[in-house]
């Protein structure tokens, strides 16, 4: 076979020219999409669907006042029950003691398994029921913070469970060895450095909940209780309008963002420290 | 090399050997790692414990302060029996201070911390005694420079140091050592030795599980060899090191004096097989 060694070798690129060619490549498809969603969007008629400043300042300042103010508070409750109970039940999870085990391993599976919607109807509306003249303390409050931390503990148990089991066995042992008793052993040694490790997942759990916090809608409330979907979609049939939709999730994000750099921040704090 | 002030002895009750192990016997489900040990340690004695991996040293250790539980057998610290199941462990626990091979610092704690926490928190010191006690304990380790470093910014020989002073916080009459050394690197491993010999010269009543065959001729007072679960040979240092008495001790010795003596066509799937 005889190999044309005259001709020119074919200019081949370098693997890093054809990698930076398919990027540029990437961001023109890029800009032309965008550059066509610009020209052909009807901006009047958006805006007057998503931004209609009038509907902004009708439900300025309650969406603060009532909507974002709530919304924290049924998250803060559920959160605080929820760490609470999850605490005890990854403490059972992790015993000797077989029953222990078998009721947090039941519990998990449980209230893992159902809807958070079934489970704060159930204890709204199921509770009262059962147990004529129980009065949740708070009412509403109460009812959420039962309501939504009972699922939330579940999830928060298996978390706080792995965070428990990645300290090292050698830090209980010395911590025995230094007369410490077992629940001196937990508080001070075991739960801080857990505690360490389960902020990431801890925080997508605070995230879950505010998300969840939407679902208290169904216990019929008040207008002073309305959280913030509540309150848009309220606004939302008086004006025929998605804009307050707009706007409580930009109040969503006002929560969820600085939880985020919020984290970013322990974890640096903490970096030295284990 | 740290210079350690000298420190008056721990006063004891005399007579009594400060540990007293009588037919101990250790099973993990059906493997048994230890069979009926029998072992005294006399007040202000230096027992080093030698052998290969595998053969109960460190088991027979973590037994003395019931971090594992024997299978039977009987084990007294003074006049306290540990394995009565009446005895309040934690009591007799704080005259027993524990070294490990990983040294398990608290990492959220800084080294002052580490060595108050338990000060504080059981003994219920103030604040300002603890302090004391552990920047004393500092300064016999030579670590006063480095109580507000957190453990992880620590070399492995620093840590192992801060361990020691943690433990000698809690004031205690005897210290266990399980193999002390084993995880540093060879260069650190001398700053640790240091400590440990200063604390043997001061009277301290120690149990070592360690490889250092060179620490334990100097050391020791007494030298006790194990192999599967038994103990083989015990005496001096000049006697069990020098001067092995059991083919066991030989092989085992020859071994750890020689690492380069081992040839190619010894290995056997177990390890290496035996010599002589």
């Amino acid at each position: 076979m005889a190999l044309d060694t005259a001709a020119p070798p074919k200019p081949r690129m370098s693997r890093r020219q054809r990698a930076r060619l398919t990027r540029w490549a990437q961001y023109g498809v890029g800009i032309l999409v965008v550059l066509f969603l610009v020209v052909k969007t009807d901006w009047a008629q958006f805006n007057a669907a998503f931004f209609r400043l009038d509907i902004v300042q009708r439900m300025w300042p309650s969406v603060i006042t009532i909507g974002l103010k709530n919304t924290l508070i049924y998250t803060a409750l559920a959160f605080i029950f929820g760490l609470a109970l999850g605490l005890i039940i990854a403490m059972m999870k992790l015993s000797s003691i077989g029953p222990y085990r078998w009721f947090a391993n039941a519990y998990v599976e449980l209230f893992r398994g159902l809807p958070a919607l079934v489970v704060l109807f159930m204890v709204a509306y199921g509770i009262p029921n059962a147990f004529p003249g129980f009065q949740f303390p708070g009412d509403i409050y109460g009812k959420v913070m039962v309501g939504l931390g009972l699922t939330a503990a579940a999830y928060m148990a298996e978390t706080i469970r792995a965070g428990i089991q990645a300290v090292p066995k050698g830090q209980v042992e010395a911590a025995r060895t230094l007369r410490m008793g077992y629940g001196r052993t937990i508080f001070s040694i075991v739960l801080p450095q857990a505690f360490r490790v389960v902020i990431p997942p801890l925080t997508n759990e605070i995230i879950l909940l505010v998300k969840d916090s939407s679902l208290v809608y169904v216990l019929g409330v008040t207008f002073a209780q309305y959280e913030l979907t509540k309150f848009s979609q309220d606004f939302l049939n008086r004006t025929v309008n998605p804009t307050p939709l707009i706007v409580g999730a930009l109040c969503y994000l006002i929560i969820t963002l600085p939880l985020s750099s919020l984290v970013r921040a322990l974890e640096k704090r903490y970096a030295k420290a284990r | 090399m740290p210079t350690l002030p000298d420190t008056p002895g721990v006063p004891t009750a005399v007579e009594l050997p400060a540990i007293s192990i009588q037919g101990l016997s250790k099973s993990f489900g059906t493997n048994e790692v230890l069979k009926d040990i029998s072992l005294d340690v006399a007040t202000g004695e230096v027992v080093c414990v030698i052998g290969p991996s595998g053969s109960g040293k460190s088991t027979l250790l973590r037994c003395v302060n019931m971090l594992e539980t024997p299978t039977s057998g009987t084990i007294h610290v003074g006049a306290d029996e540990m394995t009565d199941p009446d005895v309040d462990i934690d009591r007799v626990r704080r005259r027993i201070g524990m070294v490990f091979q990983s040294f398990n610092l608290f990492p959220h704690l800084t080294v002052l911390q580490n060595l108050t926490i338990a000060q504080t928190k059981v003994l219920r010191r103030s604040k300002a005694e603890a302090d004391k006690v552990a920047r004393h304990n500092l300064e016999r380790v030579g670590m006063t420079h480095k109580e507000d470093a957190f453990p992880a910014q620590l070399s492995g020989g620093q840590q192992q140091r801060v361990a020691i002073a943690r433990s000698l916080s809690m004031d205690p009459e005897l210290m266990l050592f399980d193999e002390p050394t084993s995880a540093l690197d060879p260069e650190l491993v001398g700053e640790v030795l240091a400590v440990m010999k200063s604390l043997a010269n001061q009277g301290m009543t120690m149990m070592i599980v360690t490889h250092e065959m060179a620490f334990a001729r100097e050391v020791a007072d007494r030298v006790v060899f194990m192999d599967g679960g038994y103990v083989v040979e015990e005496g001096s240092p000049a006697d069990v090191i020098g001067d092995p008495k059991e083919s066991r001790t030989k092989s085992f010795l020859h071994r750890v004096l020689n690492p380069l003596v081992i040839e190619p066509d010894e290995l056997t799937d177990e390890g290496v097989q035996d010599l002589r």
